[in-house]
């Protein structure tokens, strides 16, 4: 397989992977990892690497347009990025001590349980009256709908919070998954809309992202003549991406989500089993 | 500097999507221009197992950007695509400090504070990759 050839399949790949990302609130890296290592046989560091850059590639893509148009929490965000990154760093301490395929098959079956919530789960247009902390902590806001702009209420912050935490674990343990429990932890946990919750939690990605950020430069993770096609693949990806959502339904993207979720899961089951 | 005093969260709002815009949009120029230039140079050759097998390695950080700029004064497509990588894993946290900046501007003691905890952690974390 000539360069030229090589690039242009991991470009549509990574236009794939940006558009998921940017729709579902998760990380491109579960599409971009298994892409180049079962398809094209490239090392396992490099892949990671690589799926680094699309993360970013993703949050900072899409959350251009969602800020913008006042869908992300900015707030909310800033305050929940302290949970995900003391988790980040967490994680890396502790992968040392527990066994990190247990790790993957547990939390592979509660993704499972959630993605099967996720398709019976409706949209109740539920306007829940804030807790006293998210209050204080000014989270609650607004957000437009094709309705307008709606007011929208948060609770159970504590719970939202160390479920963050656990997130930010994962993503340091187990590189994937961290998308996943940070919608969860806002969408099921503190009752945040669907949508504000996938949108922040792509704002939020880039930045938990950025811990390993610089330890992958220097051990040589990031190889530029592979990241190059991811780069411009996924930024075109997540800029149509954040397009479609603006306008999409919530039925629709849940589904989107549930999918992507499940296949998430499997991907995690299949790798705890076989390590 | 009245207007200081009447800065609103959405003007934070667009200050940041601003920043990852211009970020992401020079993060692509430089992997477009590197890549144009790697790909005149070795599109036609066999990708082979250039990354069958990880190579380990262990630079400094700023070894690592001082190759990279020595790199792209000799014209290295792979050097000009390094810089753009760089450009886009920054644009997080320049979001970060900008954040703090319009919390600054607005007064807002309690975001001011969350603001910082993160920068710290992240420094904390990166440090950890620079030591």
């Amino acid at each position: 397989m000539t360069v030229l050839l090589f690039s242009l399949i991991v470009l549509v790949g990574a236009i794939a992977a940006g558009l998921i990302g940017s729709l579902t609130g998760l990380g491109g890296g579960a599409v971009i990892i298994p892409l180049l290592t079962v398809l094209l046989g490239v090392d396992i560091h490099y892949a990671i690497g690589t799926a680094l850059v699309s993360v970013i590639a993703t949050s900072s893509g899409s959350a251009a347009a969602y800020v913008k148009e006042g869908i992300s929490n900015i707030r909310l965000g800033m305050f929940l990025e302290i949970a995900t990154t003391v988790g980040a760093v967490l994680g890396t301490v502790v992968a040392a001590y527990v066994p990190t395929n247990v790790v993957a098959v547990i939390f592979g079956i509660v993704l499972i349980f959630n993605g099967i919530n996720s398709f019976l789960e409706k949209e109740t247009g539920k306007a829940v009256e804030s807790s006293k902390l998210a209050t204080w902590l000014k989270l609650p806001g607004t957000y437009p709908t094709s309705n307008g702009i709606v007011r929208y209420g948060i609770v159970n912050v504590v719970g939202g919070f160390i479920m963050m935490i656990v997130a930010g674990i994962l993503s340091g343990l187990l590189g994937i998954g961290s998308g996943a429990f940070k919608v969860i932890a806002m969408d099921n946990i503190m009752k945040v809309p669907f949508k504000v919750s996938t949108t922040t939690s792509n704002f939020m990605m880039g930045v938990t992202a950025t811990a390993s950020a610089v330890v992958y430069l220097q051990r040589g993770y990031i190889a530029p003549g592979l990241c190059m096609p991811v780069v411009i693949g996924v930024l075109i990806g997540a800029i149509l991406g954040s397009k479609i959502l603006v306008k999409s339904k919530v039925k629709n993207l849940r589904v989107i989500f549930a999918i992507v979720i499940m296949l998430l899961a499997a991907n995690m089951i299949y790798k705890g089993l076989h390590h | 500097m009245a207007f200081l005093s009447k800065i609103k969260d959405s003007d934070i709002e667009l200050a940041i999507s601003k920043v990852l815009r211009y970020g992401v949009y020079i993060a692509m120029t430089f992997a477009g221009i590197g890549g144009f230039v790697y790909l005149y140079r070795h599109g036609n050759e066999m990708v082979g197992d250039q990354y069958a097998q990880y190579v380990e390695k262990d630079d400094k950080f700023f070894d690592y950007v001082h190759h990279m700029f020595v790199g792209i004064f000799q014209g290295k497509g792979r050097d000009v695509i390094t810089l753009g990588i760089i450009v886009l894993l920054a644009t997080p946290t320049v979001r970060i400090l900008f954040s703090l900046l319009g919390y600054t501007l607005e007064k807002d003691k309690m975001y001011i504070v969350i603001t910082l905890i993160v920068l710290a952690i992240i420094t904390v974390s990166v440090m950890g990759g620079l030591g």
